[in-house]
């Protein structure tokens, strides 16, 4: 198994750390990982994203041109990232703020209210583990157990009272998906 | 086993000098290696082994400063991103003249000038052919992994005290950016000045020993036949490097029609290149140089009698492609040398590598 994720958005709304606690879950479960950041100038409001590479051997590029998943969290990414999706990949994206919604017909889209859902549950900083959770129920590729683990080993201590509140909104995020469209494969 | 991490490149490199027990670090911040200082500083690693870590106020003041500690026969290094060992040139010079080991660490990023923060390979001929002036010459290893960032800080001063002689580690934002798995190495008590002088000899201004002579550490010297014989001692000293430091590594080689060549990151990217042109049927393999000096002549010039050509990859406007002409040609051989590489912080993606050897080498 080999899972290749993009994950885009603005600075701030958690896309690194996002990806930081997915590659954690894939070293709980003796995988390799790879964790590649656009670095630099992005800073809170601007845009950031991370490739994240989850495998059962040894990777070779770190870098990447298409994906099989990704997960867009504003405009800029979408123009950026839609035709980077695999055919028969999965592209997981939040609503809110997104003016041209993704129109490909060859790729499995999911989508969830990220933003409403962290409002809901009375945290708005919940945000990246609601879209992680339904980027979860649409790919199983970590076990919940690795995902607390890697929770665990990425947030200091002094955050751990957190683990729970986090671990709520990552299943409030795998109940709330939606599909919009599904291709077989 | 040792300690498993996920970690920056950069993050690695600082871990990695505390547990080699490197007595000190001497820098000043850029992008895109800022995480080695700031990594160094977090860890306080002052009360844990004696390290001292110090900002200095330039990259011209850090350099001299690894020279003076250095001096002392002292385990130090620096870290700096290309613009950054542009002004470190000239100490680098002089280290090398007073033949003093140290460790350099150069996350490159795209030049010239100031040029951009994203990842580049653009220093390959600072690095290998000069960078400083006077006939001098870098021990130069490129990792292209977070592991061979933590493995490479300890080798990198072995390799420098063996031969009294600057060593480099030439990787670039990329790697230093990047988290992957990594195992830590163990703790190795820093070394007094007896346990230097006895393992690598007494040229240490270390405390002047009723035994021997003073030692003076220098690059001056006025007479110009021994300043030659100096020059001659480090010539025979690099040809030593050559015989006996070329390190590097293959993959599917051995049936291999088309060879990329490709260091650090690049060759991750080819790595990957290399499946998907066997996928489809070609036989490509690749060379991945570690030691970029000495360079791994040889190897290349075994292949180039075999092969139907090579395609060196590279983030700059091919530098390297020069070494591999050279020793693709050493046995005469006519096989085609092509270059293929992006620049300005672009990345090329496994795909464009395996484009560029369709157009460049197989449909040419």
């Amino acid at each position: 198994m080999t899972e290749e994720i993009i994950i885009a958005g603005f600075g701030g709304q958690g896309v690194l750390s996002m990806g930081k606690i997915l590659a954690y879950s894939g070293v709980m479960q003796d995988q390799e990982v790879t964790w590649f950041p656009s670095y630099g100038p992005e800073m809170r409001g601007g845009t950031a994203n991370v490739s994240v590479i989850i495998s059962d051997t040894r990777i070779s590029s770190p870098i990447l041109h298409e994906f099989d998943t990704a997960i867009i969290l504003n405009q800029q990414s979408m123009d950026k990232f839609e035709k980077t999706v695999k055919p028969g990949g999965v592209l997981l994206y939040d609503p809110n703020g997104i003016v041209n919604p993704p129109t490909r017909t060859d790729i499995n889209i999911y989508k969830i209210e990220g933003t409403k859902i962290a409002a809901d549950l009375g945290n708005v900083k919940t945000f990246n583990m609601v879209v992680l959770g339904a980027y979860l129920k649409a790919k199983p590729i970590v076990k919940m157990e690795s995902i607390r683990k890697g929770l665990e080993k990425s947030l200091p201590e002094r955050h751990h009272k957190l683990i729970p509140l986090n671990l709520e909104a990552i299943e409030a995020g795998q109940e709330k998906l939606e599909a919009v469209n599904e291709v077989s494969v | 086993m040792g300690d498993l991490r996920l970690m920056k490149g950069n993050e690695v490199i600082a871990e990695a000098a505390i547990r080699c027990g490197c007595d000190g670090y001497f820098g000043y911040p850029i992008t895109p290696q800022s995480e080695v200082m700031e990594t160094l500083m977090a860890r306080e690693p002052w009360d844990e082994t004696g390290m001292v870590v110090l900002q200095a106020e330039s990259e011209v003041a850090s350099i001299n400063m690894v020279y003076g500690a250095a001096g002392s026969g002292k385990k130090v290094m620096t870290s700096s991103s290309s613009p950054g060992i542009s002004l470190m040139a000239e100490g680098i010079s002089y280290i090398a003249g007073a033949e003093l080991p140290c460790l350099i660490v150069n996350v490159q990023r795209g030049g010239p000038g100031l040029g951009t923060i994203q990842p580049s390979q653009a220093d390959y001929f600072q690095s290998t052919k000069g960078g400083g002036h006077g006939d001098y010459r870098l021990i130069v290893l490129a990792p292209s992994s977070v592991q061979e960032m933590n493995d490479f800080v300890d080798l990198g001063f072995e390799l420098a005290y063996k031969y009294r002689n600057p060593a480099m580690i030439l990787t670039d934002g990329a790697i230093g950016q990047m988290m992957e798995k990594v195992v830590l190495s163990e703790y190795k008590p820093r070394m007094t000045s007896e346990e230097i002088n006895d393992k690598y000899g007494s040229w240490a201004t270390n405390g002047k020993k009723p035994n021997r002579d003073y030692n003076i550490i220098t690059s001056l010297e006025m007479d110009s036949a021994k300043m030659e014989s100096n020059n001659l001692r480090f010539q025979e000293k690099y040809k030593q490097m050559e015989e006996e430091e070329v390190r590097y590594e293959t993959f599917q080689c051995d049936d291999a029609e088309y060879i990329l060549v490709a260091f650090g990151s690049s060759a991750r990217i080819c790595q990957k290149s290399v499946d998907l042109a066997r996928a489809k049927g070609l036989k490509v393999g690749l060379l991945r140089p570690i030691t970029l000096y000495p360079f791994p002549k040889k190897p290349i010039a075994e292949l180039a009698k075999k092969v139907k050509g090579f395609l060196t990859v590279e983030m700059n406007a091919g530098q390297m492609v020069e070494d591999v002409q050279l020793a693709a040609g050493c046995g005469n051989s006519s096989v085609p040398v092509k270059y293929f590489g992006r620049m300005g912080g672009i990345i090329p993606t496994p795909g464009e590598v395996v484009e560029a050897l369709e157009q460049k080498l197989i449909e040419a």
